[in-house]
């Protein structure tokens, strides 16, 4: 399996593959490319899942608070065009109900649409806000949604353990963000040898500093072939604010459709 | 204290309903159990300037307390099936007519693949725009519950809705008319004259039997949300006259058949939404057009990195005579600035006045609110009337001036 990959990405590699910064496209730039590339295929296929999350809130003095949602995600397999996504909050109780229907772009903007059940009112919303923080924690909404192939362009940096204590081995890539109204000027990536699992990111700030740190822990395999990580903790650099996103529970194919996404489908979220 | 009744349609659709999701078959699904979750509320109103209209009580601290639970059974199987039940209750300790119940939501969801049907009572909402609510009309307004209107009672209605490839389409028949709630006597926040609800006169011999239809259309246009609805039935605003009830004076309310055309749009570009929402309606002397139009340009992350702060501004034309229910927004101007922090607590502040282009008279107010801890919730809104002009409808309100706090504990 490792050594087909390898052969896969090298291929790739040798033909350039880079049509974003084709002028400037050097070694370092189809390497990075060619391993986000295969993180990005072995990462086809999985259709649709459903998610029950839970984010640990930690501020500066230690204090926690909970949001727990549930996230359905319908993988598109246009590979010019983003997934579909409906989140729906339990816990806090008075945002219980009230969902958010994304239909993710590459480039372009999102489309949002925000469902307030005590009003009954379906908003749309400027999806221009994506930096912002998500829900009052240290993740903003590109953090989960701009797990998209063609939202960065690639530069591998080098190879080294994935942690200080790991075994494993990592490939680092630098990723700038090739959508609009990013928060981040560059991310550092860290990508496992083994499986092309993402390990850690560091976000750097618009003035270039770094802003915040995500660790991904406990990955399971799900249908023989596809990772998820169950734990997800985000530490910012700046401000001492942590959050800790759980999934609980991740059942892939449930034969949801485009019919599940829709502003209709907002109203009985609950 | 009593809980007004006058309000509410009496309990025998309740138990139809309540018989009808008891014989609802259930196919090929299992249930989930019942979900229970909602809210219970103290509320204080403060009143700095005392009572100008006869009959009024002089209250300066207006305490009452809010209850309103939410039951959910869902089944989901080959299909989508859901009976939810949302019944209110206020208690207000100044107000008999404020104390009132309502039953919010009791009602049954199909969801098959691309229509759905709902049957019961339901509340649904249509619009784009902050400062009023005009092509929203399905749900008659709990206007005892709060002055902005933003309150409303449960509709009994069947609705059917089919999502196709061009958009969602609506169908609603509502077979009973619910009659818009007024403060008492004794109320604040009142016309000079009480409304008295019990002396209603409606235009059609059916009374509040009145069988009420509309039909929407919604539709996603690129970074266009257009939406097109009819309404044919009872007007859900009254036309008050004055009477004499058991030798005191009164306003009596008057519901003519109406037929109103609503249009709401909004783009969605960048930092901006630009909105519109226009009416035509007939039935109420001559027929006339409204529109209310506008926008919220947004500056994110500017309040300490991660707050933002929106710009709100919709101008308000109403043609309607007199013959017509009186409205506020004849020729208007709503200016509004909105904080929202995106912190912990979810903290969000709206601050806004609405002026009357015409003789100046201002409306002003203030909404913030924000979680403590992770099931308390408070708000805090305050409401003051500027400018006030005699020929203006809110005038007999100039010195109804007030805070109000609201304490939330949510399960």
């Amino acid at each position: 399996m490792r050594t087909l990959s390898f052969a896969l990405f090298l291929g790739l590699s040798m033909t350039g593959l880079s049509p974003l910064s084709p002028a400037l496209a050097g070694e370092a730039e189809d390497k990075g490319r060619a391993i986000a590339e295969e993180w990005d295929r072995r990462d086809q296929g999985f259709g649709d899942t459903v998610s029950v999350m839970k984010m640990v809130l930690e501020n500066a003095h230690g204090q926690t608070s909970e949001r727990r949602m549930r996230f359905k995600t319908l993988e598109n397999p246009d590979p010019k065009d983003g997934d579909r996504s409906l989140i729906i909050f339990d816990k806090p109780r008075d945002i219980k109900g009230t969902a958010l229907l994304t239909f993710s772009h590459i480039l372009e903007p999102d489309d949002q649409w925000l469902y307030l059940p005590a009003v009954k009112r379906i908003k749309r919303i400027s999806s221009k806000n994506k930096s912002g923080p998500f829900v009052g924690s240290e993740f903003a909404y590109e953090d989960f949604s701009a797990q998209e192939l063609e939202k960065y362009s690639y530069k591998f940096l080098r190879e080294e353990p994935c942690a200080a204590d790991s075994k494993d081995v990592c490939f680092v890539l630098e990723q700038k963000p090739l959508y609009e109204n990013s928060g981040y000027t560059r991310l550092i990536a860290w990508y496992d040898k083994d499986e092309y699992r993402q390990r850690r990111i560091e976000y750097y700030d618009r003035k270039g500093s770094l802003l915040k740190t995500l660790t991904f822990s406990d990955y399971r395999k799900y249908l023989g072939q596809y990772w998820r990580p169950h734990d997800m903790y985000m530490v910012n650099a700046q401000n001492g604010k942590k959050t800790r996103l759980i999934f609980e529970k991740i059942t892939f194919r449930n034969g949801l459709s485009e019919r599940d996404f829709n502003r209709n489908t907002l109203k009985r979220a609950r | 204290m009593t809980v007004d009744s006058s309000s509410g349609w009496g309990g025998v659709p309740a138990l139809l309903l309540f018989a009808l999701t008891a014989l609802i078959p259930v196919q090929g699904a299992s249930a989930q159990e019942i979900e229970i979750s909602g809210f219970a509320a103290g509320e204080a109103r403060l009143f700095p300037e005392a009572a100008k209209q006869a009959g009024q009580k002089d209250q300066r601290l207006n305490p009452s307390l809010i209850l309103q639970p939410e039951l959910a059974l869902t089944w989901e199987g080959d299909a989508f099936q859901r009976v939810v039940f949302i019944p209110f209750l206020r208690l207000d300790a100044q107000d008999g007519t404020r104390s009132h119940g309502d039953i919010r939501e009791l009602n049954y969801l199909y969801a098959g693949d691309g229509w759905d049907i709902r049957i019961g009572i339901d509340k649904v909402f249509w619009g784009v725009a902050e400062s009023r609510h005009l092509v929203d009309i399905i749900n008659q307004t709990d206007l005892v519950e709060d002055p902005d209107g933003e309150d409303k009672l449960g509709q009994p209605m069947v609705n059917l809705g089919l999502q196709t490839a061009l958009g969602d389409f609506n169908a609603f028949f509502m077979p009973f008319f619910r009659k818009r709630t007024f403060p008492g006597r004794a109320g604040r926040l009142r016309a000079a004259l009480p409304v008295s609800t019990g002396t209603t006169r409606y235009e059609s011999d059916a009374e509040q039997w009145h069988p009420d239809f509309a039909l929407r259309f919604s539709g996603v246009f690129g970074e266009w949300d257009v939406g097109l609805s009819q309404f044919y039935g009872t007007g859900r605003e009254p036309t008050l006259s004055p009477a004499l009830e058991g030798g005191r004076a009164v306003l009596v309310p008057r519901y003519q058949i109406i037929a109103q055309t609503g249009l709401d749009v909004q783009a969605t570009i960048d930092n901006w939404l630009l909105k519109l929402e226009a009416i035509r309606r007939s039935g109420q002397g001559d027929p006339f057009f409204a529109v209310t139009t506008g926008f919220e340009y947004s500056f994110y992350g500017v309040i300490a990195d991660t707050g933002d702060l929106g710009l709100v501004g919709e101008y308000h034309y109403d043609g309607r005579d007199s013959k017509a229910p009186a409205s506020l927004y004849d020729k208007d101007i709503f200016i509004g600035l909105r904080f929202t922090l995106n912190d912990e607590a979810d903290s969000s502040l709206l601050i806004g006045s609405l002026s009357d282009l015409g003789n100046g008279a201002s409306l002003l107010s203030l909404e913030a609110e924000r979680r403590l801890g992770d099931v308390w919730k408070i708000e805090i809104d305050a409401t003051a009337f500027a400018f006030a002009d005699p020929d203006d409808p809110a005038y007999a309100l100039r010195g109804d001036h007030y805070l109000q706090i609201r304490l939330s504990r949510y399960f």
